[in-house]
């Protein structure tokens, strides 16, 4: 019996050591730990043993059965990781091929560049303002240092509705319904649509966006204008932007100046952008004339202030090297889709 | 305004590089557009004396000449015809260049050899204008008697360079060259003058042979008059024509050109009347008559009214005052007596005038700027001298001088301290002296006042006066500050913008793209929508001056200007589009417009491609969701005839209407040769704003577990989801967590004009674990009322 055992023991162990699957393994426990397996056949033809040998044979059935136990689960153990494994192979996916999309909606690059204008300015702890579109011809005007039969007037191509009500050809008279109803310190941006009757070409629309700036506070000096537009032309188009202010003229501020910035494509070389000028005009700006602010009930020996105004569409224009700005209102999703 | 440096020359001596002189100009204020430098483009070509013409042996159309090009007689062989022997020409000799890069090299025509070639204007980049006597299709015949071998840019003056100024509306003093002198002397510190101007009037007195009178001395500061006997008209000289071409003004006749050259260098424009043609001999300035007619210069008859000042005689207008001559008293060939007129008219009566008759001239641009009375009489004396220097004729005795009131010079305070804190710079006083007295404005130094010249009347207040020094200090050399010291503020956006920025991030979130369309448009599209007859909205804001009629009128709904955008997209074969738009609707309170109308801001969103109904309204889910608006509802909408009657819901806040969304109808869609199905919502944004609640309000997450079912009914096709849903909502109690619907079909095993619809609920207590007996409850609850109150059926 002791024989039988070893041999039970042995053969197990080699059978074991040469199976390939987890079902020929499921097999050989049968074969040998089953209900009706050779081990158990061993064991039941204990009866006929002597008491003597009775603990002896069970104690070495008992560790036959525990060393075949042992190695099935080992190989078991070994044979399931090895299946995994060759599953997780088969599973294998070309992961080159595109991902599923949302496709996220994009936005307006006017949108773009405003966002960006107004995000610089809240930081500098500037409010934003809004006002009407159709405007009286006092706010757009009158109010503005332009009084009627002025030719400033004409220089801007008005739209009107009647003799008082017109499409707002700037974003000044928020400034002034500002002023009128806030005391000072007063620190706004006015981004808008604004009106002015251009015919449709690569570089003019009827209908465009400006953004203003207003600051009216004690002691405003046009270093503060300088500085801030400074910060403003190094946030939106890079830190190495230089900006440069030429003399100007506008009704409503005095001084008055044009402002340019670094070319941003050449850096101020001069290139096709610049027209090899090294610089691009994007800015109107000037320090409130004291008639304005008197206008708006503001003491001009008291208070000071600066204003300041850019086109939305040129900057955007410049900002993403758009060569027609028909683009910007088309809306082709081929364009729109590149922002 | 065009500038020629040589000109400039009389009055300053600069000798800097046109660029140099551009940018210094340009940084002082009269801004540099650009410059050209004359017959940059020409080389090689000189003055030629034709010796011989001869036909060619071997064509009939070819002449061979032999010319005098001033070293020794070359062979040219030509195809015009108004040549002759001893005409002086322009050549083209062997390797020289024409504009537009155009090279001529010797050669062989017809087998006969060409030195060279003979020119016409064109060819020397010149034009009628500048030449009007040249024969446009023949070669430029040179008067005057230039030595053979000359330059040919030497000899038409075409050697200069011209300077092109941007003068802004406050500078009409910068409208001629005496004005740019000024400034450019300022600007470099050079020196400045202007020569003497000595009229020797050699006629008799003026008195007795015309009489001027201004009836309207409102319109009209200031009229004088010189009157020029035995007037010889004749071309003006080279170098005076020179200058004028240079200026971009066509040479006439030594008179007329007179008047134009004053203008220029002066800025006071001026005219010359046929003395003898004025009735009476008189010159009345008055307003015109209502119905008056004129035939002005450019021969066209112009109807006058009572707002137009002009200049008459004793019977009739003869020229629409500082606008334009009239053709009955017009300087022709046969003038013998001339009236030269000097005047300052009102600067905005002469705008609106030039705008009615729709004439705006190199006159009427000047004065309406407002231009200095103090000029009027310098400018008269130096066409008085040029006709002298002319020998144009003979200049009477004495100036008719109509000066009602003369013009005051406005004095006011300087305090350099204020200029300094205005600027924030540390400019000294004599700094900003030297610059006051280089721009000839009078200083008062004990009063501490200034008083500019009368041509500066942009110099009204001490802003002014800073401008004036900023710029001369160049605005570049100011300190950049950050508005230090004062008084932080906060600034930020306001609650109704961070609404606005939230709506269009979920547009963007949910895969729209965001449009910008124009706010005005055709009258047209009302029709195209299928908008009712009666309906308000057909009664727009209309805009006076508008582009066209599909740019007339503000617009009152969005959805026809969206629909344009889904049609490009659809007919250039962009497969899909989803897009968005924040904009506003006008609407007028009261037509005519009396009152600030509405502008009603509006979220457009539009789609087509891969989409339904169910896409568009997910993106309103998604936009109440992130609002944090859950009591909104969508309701069928069968008679809105811009949509689909079936595929069309409003969308309520609280009951209260907010906009509609649905498929577009076929026959609109049709209109704008959109897409067979397109999906278009226009919402209110004010109601949004006003249901939104910004901060989300957090509840605790569940500690026992939910309970779930699900049920199948069967119910008249009619019946909308929703309305199924609140039978459950309303039944389910207080352990209701909620309702999904997860099936809806018709067909097979359903009777007509029924639908099967599946949900599954779930329930859920905060403070126990449900019991299956309480939720069968409920659920027998909801079952009931699904049954009585909607005619249900329940499928297994
Ligand atoms: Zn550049």
């Amino acid at each position: 019996m002791r024989e039988q055992l070893n041999n039970i023991k042995l053969e197990a162990e080699k059978r074991l050591n040469q199976a390939g699957s987890l079902a020929e393994l499921e097999s050989i426990r049968l074969q040998y730990l089953g209900k009706k397996g050779e081990l158990t056949a061993v064991l039941r033809g204990m009866g006929q043993l002597t008491p003597e040998e009775r603990p002896q044979i069970g104690q070495l059935a008992n560790e036959v059965r525990s060393f075949i136990e042992k190695i099935l689960e080992a190989k078991t153990k070994s044979l399931q990781e090895k299946e995994r494994l060759s599953r997780l192979e088969k599973e294998a996916i070309d992961v080159t091929i595109p991902g599923k999309r949302r496709f996220i909606g994009k936005k307006h690059p006017l949108s773009i560049v405003m966002d960006e204008i107004k995000e610089v300015f809240i930081g500098l702890g500037y409010e934003i303002a809004e006002g009407p579109e159709v405007e009286l011809d006092y706010y757009n005007f009158e109010a503005l240092n332009i009084p009627p039969g002025h030719p400033a007037r004409d220089s801007q191509d008005t739209f009107f509705i009647n003799d008082d009500f017109l499409l707002r050809s700037q974003t000044s008279p928020v400034q002034i319904r500002v002023m009128e109803k806030k005391k000072p310190p007063i620190k706004i941006i006015c981004p808008g649509r604004v009106y002015r009757s251009d015919a449709v070409d690569a570089t003019h629309s009827p209908i465009f966006y400006q953004v203003e700036g207003l600051v009216v506070d004690r002691g405003v000096t046009m270093g503060d204008l300088i500085g801030t537009l400074q910060l403003f032309a190094r946030s939106l188009f890079g830190e190495d932007t230089r900006i440069r202010l030429r003399p100007h003229h506008f009704q409503f501020t005095e001084p008055s100046a044009e402002v340019d910035v670094s070319c941003w494509s050449c850096g101020g070389k001069g290139c096709r952008m610049c027209k090899d000028e090294g610089w691009i005009e994007i800015l109107g700006a000037g320090m409130v004339h004291p008639n304005v602010l008197r206008i708006c009930g503001i003491d001009p020996k008291e208070y000071s202030g600066f204003a300041f105004g850019l086109g939305v569409e040129r900057t955007a224009m410049g900002k993403f090297n758009i060569d027609d700005m028909r683009l910007l209102y088309e809306n082709d999703m081929r364009f729109l889709r590149q922002f | 305004m065009k500038l020629p440096l040589k000109w400039l020359k009389d009055y300053t001596d600069i000798d800097v590089s046109p660029k140099e002189y551009a940018h210094a100009l340009t940084m002082s204020g009269s801004k540099v557009e650009g410059w050209e430098v004359q017959g940059s483009e020409i080389d090689k070509v000189v003055v030629g004396r034709i010796l011989s013409v001869e036909k060619h042996p071997d064509a009939d159309r070819l002449l061979v000449c032999q010319v005098d090009a001033g070293t020794g007689p070359i062979q040219i062989v030509t195809g015009a015809t108004n040549i002759k022997e001893g005409d002086l020409v322009p050549i083209a000799l062997d390797g020289s260049s024409l504009p537009g890069g155009k090279k001529i090299k010797k050669g062989k025509l017809r087998g006969i050899e060409s030195a060279g070639m003979m020119c016409s204007i064109f060819e020397l980049g010149l034009t009628k204008d500048d030449y009007p006597d040249a024969d446009e299709d023949g070669i430029f015949i040179l008067e005057g008697e230039p030595a053979p071998g000359t330059d040919i840019k030497e000899y038409l003056g075409m050697n200069d360079t011209v300077v092109e100024f941007e003068i802004t509306t406050n500078r009409p003093d910068c409208l001629s060259i005496i004005g740019l002198a000024r400034e450019s002397a300022a600007t470099f510190g050079t020196s400045f003058s202007i020569p003497a101007v000595t009229v020797k009037e050699l006629g008799g007195p003026v008195e007795g042979k015309a009489t001027v009178e201004i009836k309207a001395p409102d319109l009209c500061a200031r009229y004088a008059a010189r009157v020029v006997e035995n007037v010889r008209i004749a071309p003006s000289p080279r170098w005076m024509q020179e200058r004028l071409r240079a200026s971009g003004i066509r040479p006439i006749n030594n008179i007329v050109d007179i008047t134009n050259y004053v203008m220029l260098e002066y800025g006071q424009p001026m005219h010359a009347f046929d003395l003898e043609n004025l009735k009476g001999h008189s010159i009345i300035v008055r307003r015109a008559e209502a119905g008056e007619i004129m035939r002005t210069l450019d021969g066209q008859d112009r109807k006058l009214d009572e707002s137009m000042l002009v200049i008459a005689d004793a019977e009739r207008p003869v020229a629409v005052a500082g606008v334009m001559g009239g053709e009955n008293s017009e300087i022709t060939p046969e003038t013998k007596t001339i009236l030269f007129e000097s005047a300052n008219f009102d600067g905005i009566s002469v705008r609106l005038t030039a705008k009615k008759l729709g004439m705006r001239t190199e006159s009427s641009s000047r004065f309406e700027k407002g231009l200095d009375p103090e000029n009027v009489v310098n400018a008269l004396n130096r066409a008085a001298q040029l006709v002298e220097e002319l020998g144009a004729g003979t200049v009477c005795k004495g100036v008719m001088d109509c000066y009602p009131k003369k013009a005051e010079r406005k004095t006011f305070p300087f305090d350099p301290d204020s200029i300094n804190s205005l600027l924030g710079t540390d400019i000294g006083t004599d700094k900003m002296l030297d610059i006051f007295r280089r721009l000839e404005i009078a200083i008062d130094e004990e009063a501490g006042t200034v008083t500019p010249p009368t041509f500066r009347r942009d110099l009204e207040c001490e802003a002014d006066l800073a401008e004036e020094v900023a710029r001369f200090y160049d605005y570049n050399n100011i300190k950049p500050t950050l508005l230090e010291g004062r008084a932080a503020t906060i600034g930020g956006k306001t609650a109704k913008q961070k609404v606005m920025d939230l709506i269009a991030q979920t547009m963007l979130s949910c895969g729209l793209s965001e449009t910008y369309t124009y706010s005005f448009t055709s009258p047209k599209v009302f029709d195209m929508i299928n908008l009712p007859q009666d309906s308000p909205l057909r009664k727009p804001i209309v805009i006076s001056n508008p582009l066209g009629e599909d740019y007339s009128i503000m617009r009152t709904t969005t959805i026809p200007d969206m629909m344009k955008v889904l049609a490009t997209n659809y007919n250039r074969r962009v497969e899909e589009a989803k897009l968005f738009e924040m904009s506003y609707v006008y609407l007028p309170k009261s037509l005519p417009l009396t009152e600030q109308p509405e502008e009603r801001p509006v979220l457009t969103i539009g789609m087509y491609g891969d989409v339904d109904f169910y896409d568009l309204s997910g993106v309103i889910a998604e936009l109440m969701e992130a609002l944090g608006i859950g009591d909104y509802e969508l309701e069928p909408v069968k008679d809105d005839p811009t949509f689909h009657p079936g595929r069309t819901a409003r969308l309520t806040i609280r009951g209260a209407n907010c906009g509609i969304l649905g498929e577009i109808h076929p026959n609109v869609a049709e209109n704008f040769e959109a897409a067979q199905r397109n999906y278009v919502a226009l919402i209110d944004i004010d109601p949004l704003i006003r249901n939104s609640s910004m901060v989300p309000e957090y509840k605790p997450l569940p500690k026992f577990p939910a309970v779930t079912r699900d049920i199948a009914v069967l119910v008249d096709d009619g019946i909308p989801v929703r309305k199924i849903e609140k039978v459950i909502t309303d039944r389910a109690g207080r352990i209701f967590e909620d309702v999904k619907l997860f099936d809806v079909y018709k067909g097979k095993q359903v009777p007509e004009g029924k639908k099967s619809v599946a949900y599954s609920i779930t329930f859920r207590a905060s403070d126990r674990t449900l019991t299956d007996e309480e939720v069968s409850k409920v659920m027998e609850k909801i079952t009931k009322a699904l049954m009585n109150e909607l005619g249900a059926q329940l499928r297994m």
